[in-house]
């Protein structure tokens, strides 16, 4: 051991995978420090909770965001306007619009007549949660999910919003939630990256994701999110070339270390024993990652739970299928996105294509934790970027509407780890376009989700470029009322 | 026992976790100075624990106590004139020093809930300071450089002036330099910092047989001349200036700024002076002699990203668009964290909300038209790119597509609107109004000498009193070549940044730089001239522990390459490198549906198009970025996301990376294209293996590493030869030409070796 805690301590000074996962006093997965292995890296997060603090007990211990990639409607989902309905055609009146800014899409446009929703809502469960027909399955858990109608945010275009639900902030290289996780809590597992991503399409009008999303921002670059794909290259990269066998590669990396230790032997850089372990950590993920991506082994009644999409790779449901493996097996943050929500014409008919790309398969994701008892330390978060407008873009007819963006109110919902279930939480006016109660900012949501998972959101910070950055930025405060 | 184990581990990451390490510390064993330095000492610990509340942002400001003027922190305080801040010389009657040190924790400073904490160690440096009279400097940073003396050092290790900075430091903190690297070593570190590629196999045998003194000059000489040259420098410019061939945002639309790119590469070859280089790009539209050249080169201002998504407000992103040039000419050239500044007074630096805006006007006076419908390549103001114009004006221009190509530039039109504050930063929050002119504290903008505009700004910046100019270059070629600059926060010379290692040397290289008319290759070649530099990277245990970060350069450290140089690298020494300079950018071997998964499915970009043929095997820096994608194994090796000006790159080290080195088709095809050129070649199995080792290592193999290899061959050589399909399966990698007529088992086995050797610690770090 004092061979390694002297390695460790000439390491201070590098950068080091296993270490950056694995470390970090404000609060070390134990599970990860009975692993000599990931004992030989820097230390990281310890130096920046500067009184060195544990913040909190943890309600939750790993995290799966279902991002709703292009804002699906609120008014279409989970928050109930019949007045809307009622008003049918009506302007929108000025007063309730305030100053609110528009897009450029509907700045011109002379008229915002009134839309209410083609779908009807009923309640359901104990908790009487009101859902809108397009979300069968959502409507059977309702009882175990926190709806939040209050939601808002700063931005209404699709890339800030996107950064700023991802970063905390519109613009600029910060890191996304799932890198702050990372740096701050590490990994569970050994074999696996901390922060894995997965993206799926739906066929409603998509507006691409980008690979800053999941960007480390000025962390460190192993704290990036991995994109998983669909492919046979679960992760880029991972299988062995054509022609090379596992014994072969073994065979491969044991020259290879023994040509190492010569170097380092003449050099005495301790990188050089750190890259033989790199070598062997890629080579366990060789095994490690396709047994865990590999869902064809699942029983059929997770099959038949999830949807037969979930046999279908790159789908949202395997992807969701994926995410419970994923998680299950330590991964710390899990991020879908789900592109195709931007219903700005035709909302009536595309918006049923992807609520059904969604609906079976996120219930399906909360019911199956539930079942492994395994919610309760999983947080599960549905979201979109923002909402959408109560009043029509474009032509409006009896059977068709679209909804431009909409920043001051969306409904998002969350589940497991540690929050109320059965709780709707927030309202908004009857024209569905202001907030009146219980506002839930962006920064608001970002510490509510650091204090389930034992992080003080002003305490995680990050020193650069002389400041200390953290994810809520000045800002955020944990939404008390929602956590169980 | 377990529990003990757990328990001793635990208490190992506490001695260290509690070691404290501010990131001033540069004494291994932190002892109190026995006279303590303002700039060096006291600054950085009021600056970082202090200032946030007392220092210059007047509305964050608490209780009116600012302590980064001595005026703020003698005055008396608010709630009592008999009681001080400071009072030099008297900690008793120091308020600031009674806080510091209270026992009750309601009067603790910094307070409980701000999650700030001095060290004891903090503590000492700020009562000496006070006993020894409390006296304050101005930031070092923003005094005016002078050219020092320099030490005396009596020893024949040193080379040139750089060298005696460097003893001289040494010896203070007692370690002595590395010998002299040896030769093949020397020759690929200095060959991949000049040119980014490796020695050739010739190079190398006529470095090593050349005994002449001056033999090493002689290869640095050859390889400034180099084309090559140019590339490398660009590699990194093409981060400061966020170069990318896409648009960025939702559809991320192409764009043709690869002109621009093959005129920075010109410049660096026929070695323009830095400050001709930064005159074209930052008003090339201004100078009174303007030509095609100047004006492509502003393309520089346009680099950054454009929003075309449908829904967006114009103003917003023309806002946004300024604030980028701001925030790149703070970072780039004066190493300062303007954007700070944008939305508050800046916390830690002089420079106000109002400088801000003063800088952002220089920006804003440009021609902004609103864009076309639809997603256009360029959006004006730009200029055509045609045959004709090649041929004329811009010969540098690799054009082999018969279309125009239009590139962004900047046109000015200097009452084409006020420029305000923005309040909050908001972009249609506008304040007071404000004229064109750059941050007073760095130095005064005098509009009887200069322009209110960008030619002007860019005088000043070239004005020799310019405290930053030079420091903040010079301090990033260091860093490119060392890994590390002097000033370690290369992209912030402010208050928060980390102080120079080597004031004095930073100091002497910066005037000597101006001095010299901004010449860089010169700089580039005083550097790797100095046995600094030259020394080996061998490190003790006792080096370890004293400087774990290098900080006193007792060795040369041992850097992994960046992102481009493993590509070229791999090129190069297997013979597939197309040299070729310029051009439009390449699209490589990528995994499949990288693009299409993220993308929005509208665009040129929308799916990936792969190149082929000679277009595979163009260098790293010609590599396609689409900036919502970026090419996943630059990603992984650290590039720049090229999404705002970046100035360092980390260097990490990841499982990842050893996946890509392990899978990527291509180092498996320039193994098997080695292995193929050597099976062709007239020799013996063990040369063939010491050939491939030579090339790729750039150094003469050991007895123990060939014997290793060659039983290694014999090995494989057998397992390929019981399983032919797989060695058929093996070799057939890349779309280079297979050769005909071979013994598939032989190059199957030759190759495995050859792309363990690819594979190797050292093969990827300049040593």
């Amino acid at each position: 051991m004092d061979k390694e805690v002297v390695e460790h301590y000439l390491n201070t000074n590098r950068r080091h995978f296993l270490g950056k996962m694995a470390m970090g006093m404000g609060g070390v997965a134990l599970g990860s420090l009975l692993m000599p292995d990931l004992l030989s890296g820097k230390k990281a997060a310890e130096e920046q909770l500067p009184l060195g603090l544990k913040h909190f007990a943890a309600k939750a211990k790993r995290i799966i965001l279902l991002v709703q990639n292009g804002a699906p409607s609120q008014l279409e989902s989970f928050d109930y306007k019949p007045k809307l309905n009622d008003m049918f055609g009506q302007e929108l009146p000025p007063s309730i619009r305030g100053n609110q800014k528009l897009t450029g899409m509907t700045a011109g446009q002379k008229s915002f007549p009134l839309v209410g929703s083609k779908f009807s809502f009923k309640q359901y469960g104990e908790s009487g949660t009101w859902v809108s027909e397009l979300f069968p399955n959502i409507a059977k858990i309702t009882d175990d999910i926190c709806m939040i109608k209050s939601m808002h945010t700063d931005a209404i275009n699709h890339d800030p919003a996107l950064t700023f639900m991802q970063t905390g902030a519109q613009v600029g290289n910060r890191p996304s939630i799932g890198s702050w996780f990372s740096y701050g809590l590490g990994s569970e597992n050994q074999n696996l990256p901390a922060y894995c991503v997965l993206l799926s399409k739906g066929k409603g009008n998509g507006q691409g994701v980008y690979s800053k999303l999941w960007s480390n921002g000025f962390l460190d670059s192993s704290h990036q999110g991995v994109q998983l794909s669909a492919s046979e290259d679960p992760i880029l990269y991972l299988n062995d070339p054509k022609g090379m066998d596992r014994e072969t590669r073994r065979k491969m990396l044991d020259h290879l270390a023994a040509m190492n230790q010569l170097g380092y032997d003449e050099f005495g850089d301790p990188e050089i024993p750190a890259k033989i372990k790199q070598y062997e950590m890629a080579f366990r993920m060789q095994t490690a990652v396709p047994e865990i991506t590999d869902v064809s082994k699942e029983p059929d009644h997770i099959k038949k739970l999830y949807g037969p999409d979930c046999m279908v790779p790159g789908t949202y449901a395997a992807n969701c299928l994926l995410a419970r493996k994923l998680s299950e097996s330590g991964v710390r943050f899990v991020q879908l996105y789900h592109q195709g929500w931007d219903q700005h014409n035709n909302l009536v008919s595309e918006i049923k294509g992807q609520a059904k790309d969604v609906d079976m398969a996120s219930a399906a994701l909360i019911t199956d934790l539930k079942q492994r008892g395994l919610l309760d330390e999983t947080l599960v978060i549905w979201s979109g970027e923002f909402g959408r407008t109560n009043y029509c873009q474009g032509k409006l007819t009896k059977d068709n509407y679209g909804r431009d963006h909409h920043p001051r109110c969306f409904s998002i919902f969350l589940a497991g780890g540690g929050v109320k279930a059965g709780l709707s939480y927030g309202k908004t006016d009857e024209l569905g376009y202001n907030i009146v109660e219980s506002p839930v900012h962006i920064h608001d949501l970002h510490a509510t989700i650091m204090h389930l998972m034992g992080l003080d959101h002003e305490k995680l910070t990050y020193k650069h470029l002389g400041r200390r950055f953290r994810l809520t930025d000045v800002h955020g405060h944990v939404v008390k009322d929602i956590i169980a | 026992m377990k529990k003990t184990v757990l328990q001793l581990i635990i208490l190992g990451l506490l001695l260290v976790s509690c070691k404290e390490e501010g990131q001033y510390a540069s004494i291994p064993q932190q002892k109190v100075p026995d006279m303590v330095d303002y700039n060096f000492d006291v600054r950085p610990i009021l600056s970082d624990k202090c200032f946030n509340c007392h220092g210059p942002d007047a509305n964050k400001r608490s209780a009116d106590l600012r302590l980064d003027t001595p005026e703020g922190a003698y005055k008396a305080l608010k709630d009592s004139d008999k009681e001080f801040a400071i009072v030099p010389k008297n900690v008793e009657k120091s308020m600031v020093y009674q806080r510091i040190t209270a026992k009750d924790s309601s009067d603790l400073m910094p307070p409980l809930d701000s999650n700030l904490k001095l060290t004891q160690y903090e503590i000492k440096v700020l009562k000496k300071w006070i006993e020894q009279g409390a006296v304050y400097e101005p930031h070092w940073a923003f005094i005016p450089v002078k050219k020092p003396e320099i030490p005396e050092v009596p020893s024949d290790w040193v080379s040139n002036e750089i060298d005696h900075f460097i003893l001289g430091k040494l010896e203070e903190v007692g370690l002595e330099p590395n010998e002299i690297a040896d030769k093949e070593r020397l020759l690929k570190r200095v060959a991949l910092d000049i040119t980014g590629l490796p020695p050739s196999p010739e190079m190398r045998e006529k470095f090593v047989q050349n005994d002449a003194p001056d033999a090493y000059e002689q290869i640095v000489d050859e390889l400034l001349g180099s084309v090559h040259y140019g590339e490398k420098m660009a590699s990194h410019w093409l981060d400061v200036a966020r170069y990318a061939d896409s648009h960025g945002f939702q559809n991320d639309q192409l764009r043709t700024m690869w002109p621009w790119r093959d005129w920075v590469i010109h410049a660096f070859n026929e070695n323009y002076s830095y400050e001709k280089f930064v005159t074209y790009q930052l008003a090339g539209d201004l100078m009174p002699k303007k030509n095609m050249e100047t004006i492509l080169a502003t393309g520089f201002n346009r680099n950054h990203k454009i929003n075309q998504e449908g829904g967006i407000i114009e103003e917003e992103f023309r806002i946004e668009n300024v604030t980028d040039r701001t925030n790149t000419f703070g970072k780039a050239f004066l190493g300062l964290t303007l954007e700070c500044a944008k939305c508050h007074d800046h916390k830690y630096d002089p420079i106000s909300q109002k400088d801000y805006f003063n800088t952002f006007a220089f920006f804003d006076k440009v021609i902004h038209r609103p864009k076309s419908m639809g997603e256009v390549l360029a959006e004006p103001p730009l200029i055509t790119i045609t045959d004709e114009v090649i041929d004329k004006e811009l010969p540098f221009i690799n054009k082999k597509e018969p279309e125009d190509v239009d590139v962004m530039v900047i046109e000015e039109k200097p009452d084409i609107r006020t420029t305000h504050v923005l309040n909050r930063g908001v972009y249609d929050d506008k304040g007071e109004i404000v004229e064109p002119s750059p941050p007073e504290a760095v130095m005064k903008f005098d509009t009887l000498v200069y322009e209110r505009n960008r030619l002007g700004l860019t005088k000043w910046l070239f004005d020799e009193r310019n405290p930053l100019t030079s420091r903040v270059f010079v301090n990033r070629v260091w860093q490119e070549i060392f890994g590390e600059g002097i000033v370690r926060s290369s992209g912030d010379f402010g208050m928060q940044g980390d102080l120079p290692t080597h004031i004095g040397l930073l100091n002497w290289l910066s005037a000597d730089f101006m001095e010299n008319g901004w010449d860089m290759k010169r700089l580039v070649k005083q550097i790797v001239m100095s046995s600094t530099y030259k020394q080996s990277s061998v490190v003790s245990n006792e080096k370890l522990t004293i400087d774990p970060d290098n900080r006193y350069l007792s060795r040369m450290s041992r850097l992994r390459f960046n992102a481009e140089m493993i590509r070229d690298h791999a090129l190069a020494t297997s013979g597939l490198l197309n040299p070729e300079i310029g051009g439009r950018s390449v699209k490589v071997y990528q995994p499949d549906g990288i693009w299409e998964a993220a993308s929005s499915g509208r665009g040129i970009l929308a799916n990936y198009v792969q190149d082929h043929g000679e277009d595979l095997y163009r260098r790293g820096i010609y590599v396609f970025i689409k900036r919502t994608t970026l090419p996943p194994v630059q990603l992984t090796f650290d590039a720049a996301t090229r999404d705002q000006c970046e100035v360092k790159r980390q260097s990490t080290m990841t499982p990842l990376q050893a996946l890509i080195a392990l899978n990527d088709p291509t180092i498996l095809e320039a193994s098997r294209v080695l292995s193929e050129r050597l099976i062709q070649e007239e020799s013996s199995f063990d040369e063939k293996i010491e050939a491939a080792f030579v090339r790729i290592l750039c150094r003469s193999i050991k007895p123990q590493e060939k014997e290793m290899l060659v039983g290694y061959y014999h090995d494989q050589e057998k397992a390929f030869a019981s399983d032919k399909q797989k060695a058929r399966d093996f070799i057939e990698v890349g779309e280079y030409p297979i050769l005909e007529d071979r013994d598939e088992v032989k190059v199957a086995a030759l190759m495995q070796i050859i792309h363990t050797i690819y594979n190797l610690e050292e093969t990827i770090v300049k040593g």
